[in-house]
């Protein structure tokens, strides 16, 4: 089986992020690194290869800076990536990045497509759906659990109280939640991860012009919380407290 | 704020994204548990398929026998990463599996055993021991008296050893016998099979120090194994013991970098958190200078480990002696830091609920463990005079 697996390079969440003044945009640093969400998918995808033989080709969309993020997947054991980058990218939105990333799994070939659910810095949760769309092939969210069957694929769909299950004749793509624990890269991982094929393409290689996206007019800041009510323990303050947490409704 | 990292010219970006991995790996598989395994006196054992699963146990080993194909500078990056999870004795655990007991076979055994033992070890199934130490020879190794006669196609085993790392639930252990007459060259190392009739485990060691991992005294009396389990030649095995404490010694050196690190990261957290006569410890110029001279000892203990490292990685002859220097030059600079880190903790430090004196105790016996400091002195002395 063919898999093509998103993963987003993303800046390290453990420094704050920082929006350009002038299109409101995240400043991407050169040493993006792998979006933590998308280590399941290439998990998932890695898994339905060993058991049928398959590959699994990584396509990201974003500046390549250090291809830190892209070969820390590689790493996990992904034989190949597609990465597109290209400044008439800057600031596409999820519909523009469905449109460009499908466009390269088009003209790369795919028998099944997995990706996150949400991603950690953009987190629209909307990018893969309008994928399935554009790919024509049915989508698959929120597994939990993905086996291969013969031309198809069966999920667990995580629910609110439980799960569903879900299957699907290939080719088609999957959502997959990040309950799915992926492997560690290991140290020949890691070697081999740097002799890896990375294709890098632009828009115009996958023949898209129209690059047209949303344009964010401003960002507000998050009103600063106000302090809260501190309540004297004179014996009596659980009342008070429980009748602060039944407004609340939350008692 | 934490402990600023000084660049190395012998690290590279593979390797600075390998550390990135065995710190995660800490972070959630060793860490959460430190205290609960410290109590224990063992960590689980699944920890080895687990650490296995990560590359960690072949990390240096032949790709064949599922090795990870690494470098004894990997090693280190690897042992000063597992050591900071706060419990010293789990990090030895796996070592003393993964490089004390596996590279002479990796290194001198025929492809039966390491198909029989170094592969399913690499892979976390077996648990490996070195055994060499006796009650009566530990420094002097030539003085060992466990005896293997040969009789037909086996060996007969009979003997005692103490001091065993992974003594209590090693499945196999590379095993320094007598095969011939007294002195170095009567020495040979087989590889024992711990099911074998005969054989018993004694005390478990209770210990200052490295809590988490077992220590045990061993029984062998007539045990049998097939003399196919020698590893390379009869009578050279007091030369393979000793070139292979090279890995164990650059092993310890590394440890001790990680553990300076995270004593100093502890460290800065905890002076510029306390406040004493109305301003944080940082501010005081005797902490400054401290927390000076505790980075210059411990930049000093990486540059020789790196360097030691380089050399057997480029099986130098000179490896041994730089990896003596950084062995006998990190077991004193770790203690320095410990005893530091201990006093800038004032009372705190002495609560067993924080990490400091498990850490001070743990590194008492990094002068006496791969060879003491003396005896480093020694190997350091016959090659200067
Ligand atoms: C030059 C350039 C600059 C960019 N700047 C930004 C920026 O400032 N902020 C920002 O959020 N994004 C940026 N992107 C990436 C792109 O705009 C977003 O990925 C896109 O809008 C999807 O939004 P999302 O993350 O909310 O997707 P979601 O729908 O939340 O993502 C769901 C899943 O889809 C997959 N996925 C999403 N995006 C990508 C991608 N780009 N490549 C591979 N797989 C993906 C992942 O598996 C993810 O888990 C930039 C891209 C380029 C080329
Ligand atoms: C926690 C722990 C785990 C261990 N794990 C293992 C293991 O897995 N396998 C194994 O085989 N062994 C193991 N050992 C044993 C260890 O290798 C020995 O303790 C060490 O080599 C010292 O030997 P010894 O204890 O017999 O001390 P001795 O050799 O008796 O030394 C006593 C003192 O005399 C000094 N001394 C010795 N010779 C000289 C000399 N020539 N000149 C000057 N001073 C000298 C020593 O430095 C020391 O201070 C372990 C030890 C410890 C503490």
């Amino acid at each position: 089986m063919n898999i093509a697996v998103c993963v987003k390079q993303i800046p390290d969440p453990a420094t704050p992020y920082e929006l350009d003044d002038e299109n409101h945009w995240i400043i991407r640093p050169e040493d993006q690194v792998l979006d933590d969400t998308d280590r399941s998918g290439v998990e998932v995808a890695l898994q339905l290869a060993e058991a049928t033989e398959g590959t699994v080709t990584l396509y990201s969309m974003s500046p390549s800076g250090t291809l830190q993020g892209i070969r820390q997947a590689l790493a996990m054991g992904a034989d190949a990536a597609v990465l597109i980058d290209d400044p008439a990218l800057k600031g596409a939105d999820a519909l523009t990045t469905a449109r460009v990333l499908a466009a390269a799994m088009q003209q790369e070939g795919f028998d099944l497509v997995i990706a996150g659910t949400e991603s950690t810095d953009g987190y629209s949760g909307i990018m893969p759906q309008m994928m399935s769309e554009i790919l024509d092939v049915p989508c698959l969210s929120f597994a939990r659990k993905v086996d291969a069957g013969d031309g198809s694929v069966t999920i667990e769909r995580q629910t609110s109280d439980g799960f569903d299950v879900v299957e699907a004749p290939i080719p088609a793509l999957i959502t997959v939640t990040a309950g799915i624990e992926p492997r560690y890269p290991t140290f020949k991982g890691i070697m081999q991860a740097k002799s890896k094929p990375v294709t890098t393409l632009t828009s115009a290689d996958l023949g898209i012009t129209n690059t047209v996206h949303q344009v964010i007019r401003s960002v507000e800041p998050v009103a600063a919380r106000t302090a809260g009510e501190i309540i004297e323990d004179d014996g009596e303050a659980y009342l008070r407290i429980i009748e602060v947490l039944e407004q609340a409704k939350v008692v | 704020m934490s402990y600023p990292r000084q660049p190395s010219r012998y690290l590279d970006d593979d390797l600075a994204a390998f550390r990135n991995m065995v710190a995660s790996f800490v972070d959630l598989e060793i860490r959460p548990h430190a205290d609960e395994w410290e109590a224990a006196g063992e960590f689980p054992r699944d920890l080895y398929t687990k650490a296995a699963a990560a590359g960690l146990l072949g990390l240096r080993y032949d790709p064949k026998w599922g090795g990870g194909g690494g470098s004894f500078l990997a090693t280190c990056v690897m042992c000063e990463e597992l050591i900071k999870g706060d419990t010293v004795g789990t990090a030895v655990g796996l070592l003393a599996q993964s490089e004390f007991a596996l590279s002479v076979l990796a290194d001198e055994g025929s492809d039966r055993l390491k198909e029989e033992y170094l592969a399913p070890a690499i892979r976390g199934e077996l648990i490996g021991a070195i055994g060499v130490s006796e009650p009566g020879a530990g420094s002097d190794v030539a003085a060992i008296t466990t005896r293997a006669v040969r009789d037909g196609d086996d060996y007969v085993i009979s003997g005692q050893k103490t001091f065993i790392t992974n003594g209590t639930r090693a499945d196999f252990i590379a095993l320094a016998v007598r095969t011939g007459d007294a002195g170095p060259r009567g020495i040979s190392v087989v590889i024992f099979p711990t099911d074998t009739p005969g054989f018993a485990v004694g005390r478990k060691l209770e210990k200052l120090g490295s809590r988490a991992s077992d220590t045990a005294e061993l029984f062998f009396d007539e045990c049998r194994i097939p003399t196919g389990n020698l590893v390379g030649e009869e009578g050279m095995g007091m030369r393979y013991v000793l070139s292979h404490f090279g890995g164990e010694r650059l092993v310890i050196s590394a440890f001790a970098v990680g553990i300076m690190e995270r004593l100093i990261d502890l460290g800065l957290e905890y002076a510029s958190a306390r406040q004493v006569f109305g301003k944080p410890l940082t501010d005081f110029q005797t902490w400054r200078h401290r927390f000076t001279e505790m980075a210059t000892r411990l930049e000093a203990t990486r540059t020789l480990t790196y360097q030691a490292a380089d050399l057997l990685d480029a099986r130098h002859g000179s490896g041994d002696v730089a990896v003596s220097m950084a062995k006998l030059y990190a077991a004193g600079a770790v203690q320095f830091v410990a005893s530091e880190i201990l006093q800038l903790h004032g009372g705190f430090g002495q609560m067993e609920e924080s990490a400091i004196p498990r850490y001070y105790r743990d590194v008492a016996g990094f002068s006496v463990g791969a060879g003491t400091t003396e005896i480093q002195r020694e190997i350091i002395a016959a090659a200067l005079i």
